[in-house]
């Protein structure tokens, strides 16, 4: 039954993540999804010591990285890939702190031994939203990645779609971190991403691609069962 | 006698601290051309987008009308990393039907089998024209143009000021074009402003753009040939 529960869940996330991963890549974010990742550990960690969910714990530090880094980003001018290494580290640094040690692998590689239905569901339903909510942005953000001006000057309100993308981001990589876990986490969005972009003619093609269940990235067996 | 189109009202626009367009009046007719000429660093760019309302300003820019289409200058048009796209998606961003794409790409002179060309894949002459369809599509009153032919050999750039004459007369648009190329001038516009930070001479092209008034906005000497088509 668990094996069932973790490939619905499994499916399910990757097919959100590869969608969400196609349009990572084309605003050459991918490579962000990876320190994204690292930052869930501090709180895969904070749940592995006081017993809640670890989705729920990755979900708000990520959440909480991605504002600092967004709140930096304003006030220093330095890149934000520059600014995402730092906020990474020091989540790194601050998880092996407190981190047990026999849960770093889970925390490093995902352990979906503990799933239960509400979890897959609570899971399904997410991913289910992330799909929809990038359906709804992803011309417009492709429109503000050709020109930002274009976009302006057709009404895009290209903050509100930026921080739409960015929540996407955020539950994804929490939600993928339980698959996976937070070393893993770019897989999710950037194999499939990738792989469809050599694959696809045209545009349909490839978001579609991206989330094809196929490609998902299935749970780490090894870690938990 | 037509009316205004654009009235502006001094316009001050900064960026980062630092003056950009200082104090600038002037008024557009509808069905004008207006030729924005000024160097480098001048605030034409600044203009145009302040007037779209795309960074902050002070002063009073009012438009009669709300339909406006806009294309910025090429090199500000992204075309490498982007995702696999057809010109045909490209266009359904704008959720029109395909008469209207196939109607638009006739008028500027595209072969329709480029609607399946991927958005890269354009030579810049093809991406140019792709670029003025696109601002088309929505039947604007006003189009705005940056630097319409940068990177295009003259050939191609005597082609496209040539479409967007053709254009200004069938649908009876007002355009408001920024441009390096003086040559353009005489032929294509009603009016010419002269812009370096603030308005150094504005009016009608044979009045205005006199060796004098182009020194003092490009600060040297410039050589200008005045030629008419017969």
């Amino acid at each position: 039954m668990e094996i069932i529960l973790a490939l619905i869940m499994g499916s399910f996330i990757g097919a959100a993540a590869g969608y969400l991963g196609t349009l990572m890549l084309s605003k050459r974010m991918s490579l962000v999804a990876g320190p994204l990742g690292h930052l869930t550990l501090p709180g895969i960690a904070l749940a592995f010591l006081f017993g809640f969910d670890v989705s729920l714990g990755a979900f708000v530090i990520v959440t909480l990285g991605i504002a600092l880094i967004w709140w930096l980003e304003i006030k220093t001018k330095l890149p934000m890939e520059a600014l995402t290494a730092i906020v990474f580290a020091v989540g790194v640094a601050v998880t092996f702190l407190f981190l047990p040690e026999e849960k770093t692998i889970p925390a490093l590689i995902g352990d979906v031994s503990q799933i239960s239905p509400i979890v897959v569901t609570i899971s399904v339903l997410l991913s289910l939203l992330v799909i929809f909510a990038i359906n709804r942005i992803y011309k417009k953000i492709i429109l503000a990645e050709i020109s930002e001006d274009i976009a302006k000057s057709e009404g895009v309100n290209i903050k509100k779609y930026n921080f739409i993308y960015l929540l996407c981001i955020a539950i994804i990589v929490s939600l993928g971190a339980r698959v996976v876990g937070g070393l893993m986490t770019a897989a999710l969005v950037a194999i499939p991403a990738c792989t469809s972009k050599n694959l696809s003619k045209n545009i349909f093609q490839y978001s579609l691609g991206g989330a094809d269940f196929r490609r998902a990235k299935l749970p780490d067996w090894d870690s938990g069962f | 006698m037509s009316e205004t189109i654009l009235k502006v009202k001094n316009l001050n626009v900064g960026l980062e601290k630092e003056e950009i367009i200082k104090d600038l009046s002037f008024e557009v007719k509808e069905r004008d051309v207006l030729i924005i000429l000024g160097p480098n660093g001048a605030g034409k760019t600044t203009l145009l987008r302040a007037l779209l309302g795309l960074i902050p300003y002070e002063g009073e820019v009012v438009w009669k009308s709300k339909n406006i289409s806009y294309l910025p200058p090429q090199e500000l048009v992204q075309r490498k990393y982007l995702p696999p796209m057809t010109i045909e998606e490209f266009f359904k961003f704008k959720d029109v039907g395909e008469e209207k794409i196939f109607k638009i790409f006739k008028e500027v002179g595209l072969d329709l089998l480029l609607l399946k060309r991927s958005f890269g894949a354009l030579s810049t002459g093809q991406f140019q024209r792709m670029i003025i369809a696109w601002a088309l599509v929505d039947e604007p009153d006003v189009l705005l143009f940056d630097e319409v032919t940068y990177g295009i050999d003259a050939g191609a750039e005597e082609t496209i000021y040539s479409l967007l004459h053709r254009i200004w007369k069938q649908r009876n648009l007002t355009v408001l074009l920024i441009t390096h190329d003086l040559n353009v001038v005489y032929e294509h516009a009603n009016n010419v402003l002269c812009l370096n930070k603030e308005k150094m001479c504005y009016g009608e092209p044979f009045e205005i753009l006199t060796p004098e008034n182009l020194e003092k906005v490009y600060g040297t000497g410039i050589k200008f040939y005045k030629h008419t088509h017969k």
